[in-house]
């Protein structure tokens, strides 16, 4: 099974890195760009789990070390089921 | 005394705290390895500044799970004295035993410098040897430097004194442009409830001999040698 976390600072935390590349992609002329916020995303290859068990354990890890969470804020899906990879 | 520095894969302030402790203050230091599972008696542990595990995913993240964090928790949690510089104070951060968490530094740049820092709070066992006000010359070198807390934190750090040090102009005011990283309150270093373990950006090790420009940082590891031998922070003798 595949599941990608992603991680972003939370709405109270500045994110200069995300206003730098907003500047830049003005500076290149897409006015339209209202706001960039900057995250991270991790793909995580695991074994088959209960469904329940999984949900528990990859919020334990995205919370304990992939995020943290007094700046960070994360969410996370299901990319890939096992079984439905294709070579 | 006897100091331990502990050691993780990539941490470049080992060997200059290790001598400073050694050669400048005469005192039996050793290496920590962070995959043993023993301070080996030491009264104070020095986390110190570098970049563990390449900084990868956080300053301090990854580091803040080796082996040996574990027997340091326990110590500090027993009144161990716990000295986090820099990269060791992101350690501290990521560990919990100081609230808060660090954001890449302001303007985004890497800043390796000279700063001024003003005592904020001269009853810890890391300051006490030095005049409430004072200012000291001492170089900070960092990236994430920024530090952040909830507006609830940062009440309790003020209410309780906890903020140790702060960056500062030369003659002590405290405006922006002194805040060089952009952390909340010009914070530069923090102290701990239970008062015995410190994180500061700033590195006092690199102050602690004329010939490299400072010696400003003798006050904070004076002030930890006159604490572990009298038991208390203040008074002094002359």
């Amino acid at each position: 099974m595949k599941i990608r976390v992603l991680v972003s600072y939370k709405e109270s935390v500045l994110d200069p890195q995300g206003q730098t590349v907003r500047n830049s992609l003005h500076t290149l002329g897409y006015d339209f760009i209202q706001n960039v916020r900057q995250g991270k995303v991790f793909e995580l290859d695991i074994d088959d789990l209960p469904r329940e068990k999984m949900e528990l354990l990859i919020t334990e890890i995205a919370g304990k070390v992939l995020a943290n969470p007094i700046i960070e804020r994360f969410e996370w899906e299901i990319l890939e089921k096992s079984g439905e990879r294709h070579p | 005394m006897k100091c331990g520095v502990v050691v993780f894969p990539g941490s470049n302030c080992d060997f200059d705290t290790y001598h400073v402790l050694r050669d400048v203050y005469g005192q039996d230091t050793v290496f920590l390895w962070h995959k043993d599972h023993s301070l080996q008696n030491c009264d104070i542990v020095v986390l110190p500044g570098g970049f563990s595990y390449g900084d990868y995913l956080r300053s301090g993240a990854i580091a803040r799970f080796s082996p040996l964090m574990q027997e340091l928790q326990e110590f500090a949690d027993r009144g161990g004295m716990v000295l986090g510089i820099c990269n060791g104070f992101q350690v501290l951060l990521e560990l919990g035993l100081l609230p808060g968490a660090m954001l890449r530094n302001k303007n985004l740049k890497f800043l390796c410098r000279h700063v001024h820092l003003r005592v904020e709070n001269t009853s810890t066992p890391f300051t006490g040897r030095s005049e409430r006000g004072r200012i000291l010359r001492i170089p900070i070198a960092h990236f994430d430097g920024n530090y952040y807390s909830d507006p609830q934190t940062l009440d309790e750090l003020k209410k309780h004194n906890r903020i140790v040090f702060r960056y500062c102009r030369a003659d002590g005011n405290i405006d922006e442009e002194s805040n060089v990283n952009g952390s909340m309150e010009s914070i530069a270093g923090l102290i701990n409830s239970g008062g015995n373990v410190m994180g500061m950006m700033p590195h006092p090790e690199r102050a602690s001999e004329a010939i490299l420009g400072s010696e400003d940082g003798h006050v904070i590891f004076d002030s930890v040698f006159h604490y572990l031998k009298s038991g208390s922070p203040n008074k002094k003798t002359s």
